[in-house]
């Protein structure tokens, strides 16, 4: 094992990848000279070739599209969006070409193809710089969604993706780029549609992912001072959802609190208690909570940005209210979560 | 323009005659109620199909439009599968999932008809670099279509075919409609080829009409792609001979407009041009005839093959990437 930072995780599985099959490469903007705006791609174009690190003009539907293309003919492309919120640019690549070719096309053909991006609040980067998009794509049948929350999961979940057959939209997290953890030293993937319990406990379900992973394991060291143990679920990918690893926990647990750090309202956190409304109603003694970013467009103050998406407070407020918390802890969560 | 002899003339003249009786018969059937859906004839535009795909070799791409039919036959898909799949069959090229828009295959080198206007040309220039990534020979032929001249994506992959080499020949079937929406409505220039010169490509203009001249236009936009000099602009003018789809009537294609291009009819001129070659009247009847059995045979297996099983299509939804959420 060796502590690494996220983006050098990404970086060692986009490597380990380019150098295991050739038909890997990796497209976007400023990806190649300047090594990407987080550095993920950095050292690449040195090791691989300007035919294998390709610079774009800013030209997003263009270069999604033609990562389709691309893959569609057989190579294995990665393309980068440097914000999710630059990827509506190319919605209909996404949505129309890249995830229904291999449907419409009954079957003949099928789209390899990753697009790394990364969303989320935190660096005072206003209303296009900052959301969390997932849900979009989430909706979409054809397309796979990752979020991985730590170094460990960045690198295993992308050379998942990699090895693929179909569309995946990885999403990264601004916040987590320079983030540590433990990474294997010997090869290794993680495959896609498995969660990962990344703290076991008795008391309540935490169903989270990405960013929102770091804030719910602080939120549960502290709810274990009081004596409350919280099982945190990391989904590390949407699409395909690991629903049996959430189940089994809720019918141990008999409490769920989803916490995303998107708006409430058509959120994948809404999936996830409707799933566990549908299939493990029986298991539950309380209603579920979902803590969630605020109904607002992410402002530019910092502070009203760190208003706007859930903190830890807010994850321990709908903790202690799913456990039968009074009713200001409620009516706080409710404020909190829009 | 290139010579071409009587042999591939005949070719030519048997594939725009498939096309011109598959769209005539499958509005046939649109209208007895076995096509469900939009159907995009290619009734008139047959030249540039014709005459761009002969041009190229079996191992060449194309990436189609939403008006596909006669760029996959063209290329070799059999008017069969063609027929069933619009019928929306099991024994279709996309197993009753794709219909009209969406007809593809990996072996025949059609990477997809469309159907969002200028959605595919990402196909074609992605499929390009890889072309180049792997150091081959082949081409890619990306059909779009004036209305696809006013869509970002068009100029976006224009730009990045050019930037990069890519060998894609942009083969811009110019009807002068939009749907509904003259040309003279949608742009300021008088050849649509003339905006190849703000990316770095080549364009002309040439009477798409006319297959022989479609192919010989595709001389030197092939030669640069095959010499890695990259992309190239070919607008081939034409004109529907009807609406924009099977039920659009089309009355507002100027009867003057339209009288003159149908009298330019790709298929009148590649007769015409048969004639010349010395190709008798009873060779060109038996291409008729051999024409008119094959697209009786596809309409008879379109009716006669089965629909898609519900079943089997739940199973394969059970099965895939959605099990888990379901």
């Amino acid at each position: 094992m060796a502590r690494m930072k996220y983006r050098d995780a990404l970086r060692a599985a986009l490597q380990e990848e380019m150098a295991a099959d050739e038909r890997v490469f990796c497209v976007g903007e400023g990806i190649g000279e300047r090594g990407g705006s987080y550095k993920v791609t950095d050292g690449l174009l040195a090791e691989f070739g300007r035919g294998r690190v390709i610079d774009t003009p800013l030209s997003e539907a263009g270069f999604v599209g033609l990562g389709v293309g691309a893959a569609i003919a057989g190579q294995r492309p990665v393309v980068e969006i440097l914000f999710i919120d630059f990827l509506l640019q190319a919605m209909d690549q996404v949505v129309n070409q890249a995830a229904k070719y291999r449907f419409m096309s009954g079957g003949e053909g099928r789209v390899p193809l990753v697009i790394r991006t990364q969303g989320g609040a935190g660096n005072s980067l206003a209303g296009q710089h900052s959301q969390s998009l997932e849900a979009l794509y989430y909706h979409i049948p054809g397309l796979k969604v990752v979020m991985p929350s730590t170094p460990r999961d960045a690198k295993g979940l992308l050379k998942a993706s990699i090895r693929d057959e179909d569309p995946v939209v990885f999403i990264e997290h601004k916040l987590l780029y320079m983030t540590e953890g433990e990474v294997p030293d010997e090869p290794y993937e993680i495959p896609l549609g498995r969660a990962e319990i990344k703290r076991a406990g008795h008391d309540v379900t935490l169903v989270t992912w990405s960013h929102m992973v770091l804030k719910s394991l602080e939120a549960a060291d502290k709810l274990a001072e009081e004596g409350i143990d919280v099982e945190v679920i990391d989904l590390r990918t949407l699409v395909p959802m690991d629903v049996p690893c959430i189940l089994e926990s809720v019918r141990r647990t008999g409490r769920l609190v989803v916490a995303q750090e998107a708006i409430k309202r058509g959120g994948v956190g809404s999936d996830v208690a409707a799933i566990v409304a549908e299939q493990a109603f029986d298991s539950l003694r309380a209603p579920i909570i979902r803590v969630a970013g605020m109904n607002t467009v992410i402002p530019f103050n910092l502070a009203l940005e760190k208003s706007a998406v859930p903190q830890v407070a807010d994850i321990i407020t709908g903790v202690r209210a799913v456990m039968g918390g009074s009713v200001d802890d409620q009516s706080r969560t409710a404020v909190a979560a829009g | 323009m290139s010579e071409i002899g009587p042999q591939l003339l005949e070719q030519m003249y048997e594939t725009t005659a498939t096309i011109r009786r598959f769209e005539q018969r499958a509005i046939e059937q649109y209208r007895l109620g076995q096509i469900r859906g939009y159907l995009h004839p290619y009734l008139g535009q047959e030249g540039i199909a014709v005459g761009s795909i002969a041009a190229i070799e079996p191992d060449d791409y194309i990436v189609s439009t939403h008006r596909g039919h006669g760029h996959a036959i063209a290329k070799g898909h059999d008017p069969r599968l063609m027929m069933a799949e619009l019928f929306g069959k099991e024994t279709g090229y996309c197993h009753g999932r794709g219909g009209s828009m969406h007809v593809a295959s990996r072996a025949i080198r059609n990477l997809g008809a469309n159907g969002v206007v200028a959605g595919g040309l990402g196909i074609a220039t992605g499929s390009a670099l890889a072309i180049k990534q792997r150091a081959g020979s082949e081409v890619v032929v990306a059909f779009c279509s004036d209305g696809a001249s006013a869509n970002g994506m068009w100029h976006e992959s224009m730009n990045l075919a050019a930037i990069w080499d890519l060998p894609v020949i942009f083969v811009l079937e110019n009807n002068q409609y939009a749907v509904s929406t003259p040309i003279r409505d949608s742009a300021r220039v008088e050849h649509l080829s003339t905006r190849a010169a703000g990316y770095g490509m080549p364009g002309v203009t040439v009477d798409g009409n006319d297959a022989a001249i479609v192919y010989g236009a595709m001389q030197e936009p092939l030669r640069r792609a095959r010499a890695g000099e990259g992309p190239s602009l070919l607008e081939c003018m034409t004109f529907r001979h009807g609406g924009h789809h099977v039920n659009d009537p089309g009355l507002y294609l100027p009867a003057e407009q339209l009288a003159h291009w149908k009298a330019r009819d790709p298929l009148v001129l590649l007769r015409e041009r048969l004639t010349r070659a010395g190709v008798g009247e009873a060779e060109i009847a038996a291409i008729d005839e051999r024409v008119e059995q094959l697209l009786e045979e596809a309409v008879e297996f379109a009716t006669a093959s089965d629909n898609p099983s519900i079943d089997e299509f739940r199973a394969e939804i059970a099965a895939g990437e959605l099990a888990f959420v379901s």
